[in-house]
């Protein structure tokens, strides 16, 4: 069939006409061989301009097209559909980018329309090549799992699981509820924050549909949409979990103390033991790290008193395998350090406290029993809170971490109720109370008696320059509203800190084939209309790892995920694109290079018939085996030889 | 340029090491860092807000910016790193420029500096001091003599500058710069 | 032998007297070499950035064009000159209507600049070409049981161009434990002694000296181990009478540039320490290292 080309481009708007002259480009194209027909248009992801495809190709027999606009990260699917309807093999459309690539990166006009010009010979020339493919179709596996077992991810897994589907929830700490857990209350309603999560943890751990692996972390991700292989690291907690019933003498026995994580530093918890009293599932573990037994090889003074024999130092890393359809990340956040920021004193002065270490002084479960207290044991007059801490600031976070005004106003309200007479101090740039119920919170915390200075401290000191400083910690600052420097002295000082991804979080993206941002949080699809989703089909992401935000927020998009999770299983199927890779087996040689350069174990080699063949359920498309292929042996639909000499020739010419 | 208009706030920004000067969003901690902000009529985050609003004279009248002593504490903590400390240098810059007089004695020390560098090549700091207290106290000169008597008696106060060839060369740097060169 | 491009700075032939002194003394036995610059003229500083910023500029220029041409890193001892001469080549780097301007102004006098100098304070030289483990071995009279407070100043650590820390540096306290003596806990380490505003905001000056000197004893410090800026210095040992009849207060606390303490540990006499120079005089309180009774006295009373 003679190839009948039709070229559409799109001015999108301004996007693309503000810097290309799209009217000379479309004239150029209708002048290159093979193209019948060259149109441009305002919008051609719109209604009509799909329409001129389709009628184009009704009625002037267009075979083959190509549209010159934006991404097809954007809209190559949309366009795929409009050929698809006007009656033709989605295949034979190609995209110039002429947005992303050329209009949105050239400043000069005339340079920026000299290169459409360029792409959309290309393109034009590629076209010529190309053959009609269908797409695949792969079943979509009904297990989901989610890594992360914090509030968003035991959100998204009561979702999916009352909707009667089967989650793995995976947990690498020894317990679920994550920093949530270690709150006191949660604004702007002061609701108790383990009083509304632990009825959600018990849940997780008695639903049916839902199994918890906790003391767990992922050690290998394979596959693709629908269909994830996933192996799991079940750490050893060295305790029999079917045994243990959660009673606690071997906590009381335990001869080693440890700085408790969960109470940050500020308690002891014993080698053996469970992060709270309410943690899910209630089994003790064992930290191997600081354990007698495994450092001395003595005591064991857990097994002798264990009634239940739960207690088993030979147990063993188990590795689980599991196979998923979806995939949710909800690995949570980290809390900014303060130490770097040497002038604020933290870890150099006395009470000078991080905000977590403040939820669980203020905690009535925590290390002094909800009672703030100094080092020395009193409790505090004055206390200072300082907002913005590593944040909004080019030298740690260059952005606003949302929700540290909240918190620190919380905060004032609870020691204003904890401590007797307190006189509280809020030091802000900015009071951001964004949400519902948010600024009648503010003004709430302001009738308490919290006086806000707006001036962020330039320093916080311990030497004294007039005799009500000695003994205290000065908070040195501009009160900006009054425009004079003045020093305050204070008891205790809390750094209100941002929130951060963890350490680890680009090892965690790479393992899941996601991308991380320029902060290092995950990236979604699109920051406006698709926040749960990531470029990787199959993969979705929820809470504080996409971005700092409040709890409403983390809930709302963890239901989010669940619902797109859902929505996948619930169609059964995923189109898998046709632009996979095949093996001519005449010319295969048998050399099995191919074999390991697949990074998705795509390729096996079939002993008996000597030759390796690839599984297209697997393949996603990369052409490493087509370039690595010694013997040429190896075709990739879609992207042959022919039709990306024929692009290069079209960009060269 | 910030606006597109010749503004006070342009005026400095165009000053080298000045340009961030609008990313400024008046969190205090330069005034709050200031080693000597108690001094100073409005202190270093208000000075930049005055910039901003165009308040010139208000700026340049007054005598906040002489008081910096150039500790850099403010260009340390600055989140937005913007260099307050040279900031105020080019307001003062300006300020002697187009002749304002603030309540000061800092602009003639500044000036005294600046002679002594064109006459000997480098401070020549008994000259200096001389043409500094002369121009504006000589009696304060009284209170600094046993200051000045005990430098001299440990062999810190040359009475006499050294010459040096190289002052020639500065001049002429000046000059070029005055005129504009090839401008 | 390590070679560099020496700029002491106005203030070293005058104020900074002993400084610069000691700094020579001690070259040699430290295997570097100090090569100062021909004719050399001033770096500009600060006060004339108030006059006129791209003519200081323009007279960093000439020295940075003069140190160019020995191809050698620059060197100089002052924190002020340290400063301004970093913070000339990073302009230039970023502000290319600067550059141009300055470039012109060189030009006019046969000079030109490349931006090529690397410009260094004699202090980090000390810490990162020597080396604490070298000089700690070079030691012959060490400071043992001296109590020192280690003053850094301001310009040696900010703007932070990753020297030290900028907040609390430490850098002066770790060469005075390699010379044998004890720094002491000195928050104000790094606060401004005032000595740019101190002829024209005298008592200004005079307060902030106070809250130094005030700082370093009560931290039980018996002396001062400044670093090589001849304002430093010259702020806490020259004005310390001033302090005292201003406050009522009665501080006799030496105060010596690191340079001097260098050299009384590497075994020189009092001469090379330029111990003659200081205002408040440190000989009663060096007294027993020069006799060799410090040791001694520490030796009895471990007994």
């Amino acid at each position: 069939m003679e190839p009948k080309i039709g070229v559409y481009v799109c001015h999108c708007g301004s996007n693309i006409a503000g810097v290309v002259d799209v009217e000379k480009v479309a004239q150029f194209a209708g002048g290159l061989p093979g193209v019948v027909v060259s149109r441009d248009y305002k919008f051609m992801c719109s209604d009509p301009g799909q329409d001129l495809i389709k009628k184009d190709i009704k009625e002037l027999g267009v075979n083959r097209v190509v549209v010159a606009s934006c991404s097809p990260q954007m809209h190559e699917p949309t366009f795929r559909r409009a050929v698809q309807d006007g009656g033709l093999n989605p295949y034979y459309f190609e995209m110039a980018n002429i947005r992303e690539h050329c209009s949105w990166v050239t400043e000069s006009p005339k340079e920026a329309t000299e290169k459409a010009r360029a792409l959309v010979s290309a393109a034009v020339r590629r076209v010529y090549y190309h053959q009609p493919l269908e797409n695949k179709e792969v079943p979509v596996h009904p297990d989901t799992l989610i890594v992360g077992g914090g509030i968003a991810g035991i959100q998204a897994a009561l979702e999916i699981a009352n909707a009667g589907r089967k989650v793995y929830l995976v947990e690498k700490e020894p317990s679920i509820g994550g920093h949530m857990m270690q709150l006191d209350k949660t604004f702007p309603t002061l609701d108790c924050s383990a009083c509304i999560l632990t009825p959600k943890m018990s849940l997780v751990g008695a639903h049916p549909m839902i199994e918890l692996l906790t003391y767990s972390e992922i050690d290998n991700v394979s596959g693709y949409v629908g269909n994830f292989r996933i192996k799991i690291r079940k750490k050893a907690r060295y305790v029999d979990t079917d045994k243990c019933n959660g009673c606690g003498t071997c906590m009381t026995k335990c001869p080693v103390k440890v700085d408790s994580e969960f109470d940050e530093k500020l308690s002891k918890r014993k080698a053996i033991y469970t992060p709270f009293a309410q943690a899910v599932p209630n089994v003790t573990v064992i930290d191997r790290a600081h354990c007698t037994y495994f450092l001395k090889g003595k005591c064991r003074a857990c097994e002798k008193f264990c009634e239940r024999n739960a207690i088993n130092f030979q147990q063993e890393d188990e590795i689980v395998d599991i196979e998923v359809g979806n995939i949710i990340l909800t690995t949570g956040y980290k809390l900014f350090d303060p130490s770097p920021i040497i002038e604020y004193g933290y870890g150099r002065l006395d009470n000078v406290i991080t905000s977590l270490e403040f939820e669980r002084l203020v905690n009535s479960a925590g290390p002094t029993s909800g009672h703030i207290l100094l080092k020395n044991g009193k409790e505090p007059e004055s206390i200072a809170l300082i907002h913005c801490v590593g944040s909004r600031d080019e030298k740690y976070h260059e952005y606003c971490s949302r929700v540290c005004c909240m918190y620190a106003m919380k905060f004032a309200h609870l020691l204003k109720e904890h401590v007797h007479g307190a006189q509280v101090y809020e030091f802000y740039i900015d009071i951001r109370s964004f949400g519902k119920g948010y600024e009648e919170f503010y003004n709430r915390v302001q009738k308490e008696g919290t006086v806000f200075f707006r001036g962020r401290p330039g320093e916080i000191t311990d030497v004294a320059q007039t005799p009500e400083e000695k003994g205290k910690l000065t908070v040195q600052f501009e009160d900006t509203l009054v425009g004079k420097k003045r020093r305050l002295p204070v008891d205790m000082v809390v750094l209100c800190s941002g929130i951060e991804p963890h350490d680890d979080a680009q090892d965690t993206a790479h393992k899941f084939n996601i991308s991380c941002g320029k902060e290092n949080f995950f990236t979604e699809k699109h920051p406006k209309l698709d926040p749960v989703a990531t470029m990787t089909d199959g993969i979705f992401i929820a809470g504080c790892c996409q971005g700092p935000k409040d709890i409403p927020d983390t809930v709302a998009q963890a239901s989010a995920a669940a619902a797109r999770v859902l929505a996948l299983i619930s169609k059964g199927k995923v189109e898998i694109e046709a632009d996979t890779a095949f093996i001519d087996e005449d010319k295969c040689s048998g050399c099995r290079v191919c074999n390991l350069l697949c990074p998705y174990n795509a390729i096996s080699y079939y002993e008996k018939d000597k030759v390796s063949r690839i599984n297209e359920a697997l393949c996603k498309g990369c052409g490493t085996c087509v370039a690595g292929c010694p013997s040429g042996a190896i075709t990739h639909r879609h992207f042959t030889n022919e039709q990306i000499n024929a692009e290069l020739e079209g960009i060269l010419v | 340029m910030i606006n597109g208009k010749t503004t006070f706030l342009n005026e400095v920004a165009s000053i080298p090491a000045c340009d961030k000067i609008n990313e400024c969003v008046q969190c205090g901690v330069c005034s709050g860092s200031c080693t000597t902000a108690e001094h100073w009529e409005y202190p270093p985050r208000k000075i930049i807000a005055m910039v901003r609003a165009g308040m010139k004279d208000e700026v340049l009248n007054s005598n906040s910016i002489w008081y910096c002593v150039s500790c850099y504490l403010c260009t340390a903590r600055c989140p937005r790193n913007i260099k307050p400390a040279n900031i105020m240098h080019a307001l003062e810059a300006i300020a002697l420029k187009e002749g304002y007089k603030p309540p000061t004695k800092t602009t003639t020390m500044y000036r005294s500096f600046a002679n002594s560098i064109e006459k000997n090549g480098r401070i020549y700091e008994f000259g200096f001091m001389l043409d500094y207290f002369f121009k504006t106290n000589p009696f304060a000169a009284l209170k600094m003599l046993p200051l000045a008597l005990s430098l001299l008696t440990h062999k810190r106060m040359p009475l006499l500058p050294k010459s040096v060839k190289g002052k020639d060369q500065l001049n002429k740097i000046f000059h070029n710069i005055t005129t504009g060169g090839s401008r | 032998m390590k070679y560099y491009a020496y700029y002491p700075g106005c203030s070293m032939e005058a104020t900074g007297a002993p400084v610069e002194k000691a700094i020579h003394a001690i070259a040699k036995p430290l295997d570097i070499e100090l090569m100062e610059l021909e004719d050399w003229t001033c770096c500009g500083s600060s006060p004339f950035s108030g006059v006129d910023k791209v003519k200081a500029m323009a007279i960093t220029a000439r020295v940075l064009a003069q140190a160019e041409k020995t191809g050698l890193d620059l060197v100089t001892p002052c924190s002020s000159c340290y400063t301004i001469l970093r913070e000339a080549n990073e302009l230039m780097k970023e502000d290319h209507k600067l550059a141009w301007q300055v470039h012109e102004a060189l030009v006019s006098v046969g000079l030109s600049y490349n931006g090529t100098v690397n410009i260094r304070h004699i202090v980090e030289v000390i810490y990162n070409d020597v080396g604490l483990e070298a000089l700690a071995a070079k030691v012959k009279r060490p400071l043992t049981g001296l109590k020192v407070a280690c003053y850094h100043g301001c310009q040696q650590v900010r703007p932070d161009y990753g020297f030290d820390d900028s907040e609390l540096p430490n850098w002066l306290d770790n060469i005075a434990k390699s010379l044998g003596a004890e720094p002491v806990n000195f928050p104000l380490k790094a606060r401004c002694c005032g000595s740019s505003l101190v002829i024209s905001e005298t008592g200004m000056a005079i307060d902030l000296i106070h809250k130094l000197l005030q700082n370093a004893q009560d931290n039980g410090a018996q002396c001062v181990l400044s670093t090589t800026c001849p304002l430093c210095h010259t702020a806490l040992d020259a004005y310390q009478s001033q302090v005292n009849s201003r406050f009522k207060t009665k501080y006799n606390l030496p105060v010596l540039a690191v340079s001097q303490f260098i050299a009384i540990a590497l075994g020189l006499d009092e001469k090379a320490a330029a111990l003659d120079y200081n205002v408040v005089s440190p000989k009663k309180l060096l007294a027993p290292y020069f006799s060799g009774k410090a040791s001694l006295a520490k030796a009895e009373s471990a007994t």
